[in-house]
């Protein structure tokens, strides 16, 4: 299945104000890996997100997935195989229904209506929003809107997941049910955060950025025991991994 | 602040409204949509001075806001809200307009008087069949409709888009106020120029929050067009609220119900 293989070569990138953005970027993710990609805030993860669905083109370099490089022509098939959930869900979820919302992606692969609703009903089932079906969605608590976005995006059977920091602004209950629904998937999940916890939870490799470069990049667990990296990156051990602020013993 | 949105804005509870199952609600949106063009058409259609032959009018938005169960209340509300900018279209009138037209016991009325009276009912008709209209069918239900009926695509999908996002909208513009409130002392920063820069960054960020919504769109294979799937279905008691309420309007208009009923009941208006 080498469709689910995602491959950056070499890749750098800035934006039109001519700041060099991302710098030298390689790394290869295999058919059923998940990837947390980490760093602070500004060092350009949501920009190599961006690349990975053919939005942002790269000034050199490449991308591919699966079998074909992202270029003009395979833009379409791209966008099918790689499924996106933005880290503001307001701005996924723009129809005035969940089930519109939900349905928009598959009525624009072409998928027959009748098919569509039942399509609905599965994502919905799946991310358990069924309930939430015909409610618009300005209305939905932040936890809902993020599973609703995932339910849109699971409606078009993507075989990638691409997230841009889906634990951002969830309360921890919401997190939580969160981090569980995203264990559930057997897709190959690409995920940028800086809720190391979640990481540590859900993705067996970490690849750490710092300054639109590839620091670091390695089993998660290495990593986030490696207090050097951390350090030089700016992020902090995953409170799991900290002594315990109490007894005082490690983990 | 938050006054504006609970009084101006308080589109959610018209949206709830709109959830309401009544025989009003059933209808296909088509339907009430068609028959609210015609009554404002026609309630338009009237001259200048026109007052009594208004009156019957009442009807349609009477009946319906009581079969369809919206509350008076609200919809006074949201009349006296929006009422600002129809006294606003009308008061120069009793200014330029000083002819006498009719007398009321001693007193002359002058025709500018006559017409701004004329405007503000105007003004009650049909704001409140709009708001009639939208809270029965919901706000998603009249774009369809629109579109249904052929309006430009563009056009229906652009409203559906402005309602959507005037909810987020809102919120920012909340939090951007709060902001300053907190940071402004003895209402240092509380003036125009620093209003006019919330009012330029609100942009930019609008601006940008339609090239992510564009891009979401883009990832989930748009193209151009905007397909829901919503089934309306025009049943013969459409065509009949449609032609029922039609005719009486057409005869409202034609016809001086009151001066009839007044000849009737021993001429009341001599
Ligand atoms: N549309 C844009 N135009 C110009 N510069 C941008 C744009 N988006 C992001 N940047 C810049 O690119 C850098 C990386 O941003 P981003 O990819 O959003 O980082 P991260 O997601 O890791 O927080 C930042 O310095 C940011 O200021
Ligand atoms: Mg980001």
């Amino acid at each position: 299945m080498s469709h689910h293989i995602v491959e950056v070569k070499d890749l750098f990138f800035n934006y039109p104000d001519n700041i060099p953005v991302l710098k030298n970027i390689s790394f290869r993710i295999t058919h059923g890996e998940s990837v947390a990609i980490v760093g602070a805030n500004g060092t350009g993860k949501t920009t190599l997100l961006l690349h990975l669905n053919g939005y942002l083109v790269p000034a050199s370099g490449s991308v591919r997935i699966g079998d074909f490089p992202v270029t003009k022509n395979t833009l379409n098939s791209v966008r099918r195989t790689v499924g996106m959930v933005f880290q503001n869900s307001d701005d996924q979820l723009f129809m005035p229904t969940v089930r519109d919302d939900v349905a928009f992606g598959p009525l624009n692969l072409g998928i027959p209506p009748e098919e569509v609703e039942k399509i609905v009903e599965n994502s919905l089932t799946r991310v358990g929003a069924l309930g939430l079906k015909d409610r618009p969605p300005y209305k939905l608590s932040g936890g809902e809107k993020k599973a609703v976005a995932i339910a849109g995006v699971l409606a078009m059977s993507p075989d990638i997941l691409v997230m841009d920091e889906p634990t951002a602004n969830l309360d921890p209950r919401a997190r939580r049910r969160l981090i569980r629904l995203l264990s559930s998937f057997e897709h190959t999940k690409i995920i940028a955060t800086n809720d190391l916890d979640m990481a540590l939870d859900l993705c067996g490799r970490t690849i750490v950025m710092h300054n639109g470069e590839i620091m670091a990049d390695g089993t998660t667990k290495d990593i986030f025991s490696n207090g050097e990296i951390l350090e030089k990156s700016q992020l902090e051990r995953p409170l799991v991994m900290q002594k315990c602020p109490v007894c005082n013993s490690e983990y | 602040m938050a006054k504006i949105d609970s009084a101006f804005f308080n589109l959610g509870y018209l949206d709830r409204l709109s959830y309401l199952d009544t025989p009003v609600h059933r209808l296909d949106p088509r339907s009430k949509l068609i028959t609210s063009l015609i009554f404002i058409f026609v309630i338009v259609s009237f001259h200048k001075y026109e007052i009594s032959m208004l009156l019957p009018f009442m009807l349609f938005p009477v009946s319906i806001a009581s079969l369809g169960e919206i509350p008076f209340a609200y919809l006074a509300k949201k009349i006296m809200i929006v009422a600002p900018f129809a006294v606003m279209v009308g008061i120069f009138n009793p200014v330029f307009d000083r002819g006498i037209l009719m007398h009321i016991g001693d007193t002359g009325i002058s025709g500018g008087w006559i017409s701004f009276i004329s405007i503000m009912l105007r003004f009650i008709l049909t704001i409140s069949a709009v708001f009639i209209l939208i809270s029965t069918t919901g706000f998603t239900g009249v774009c369809l409709a629109l579109e249904r009926m052929k309006v430009p695509k563009i056009f229906a999908v652009q409203l559906l888009f402005l309602y959507r996002y005037i909810f987020v909208l809102i919120e920012e513009v909340h939090s951007m106020m709060a902001a300053r409130a907190l940071r402004s002392f003895n209402g240092r920063g509380m003036g125009h120029k620093v209003a006019g820069g919330i009012i330029g960054h609100l942009l930019l960020r609008t601006i940008d929050r339609a090239r992510r919504i564009h891009l979401a769109m883009h990832c989930r294979g748009f193209e151009g067009d905007i397909h829901i799937m919503r089934a309306m279905k025009f049943r013969p008691a459409d065509a009949l609220f449609i032609v029922a309420w039609s005719s009486a309007f057409l005869c409202f208009r034609f016809y001086d119900i009151p001066g009839i009923i007044g000849k009737v009941t021993g001429g009341m208006f001599r």
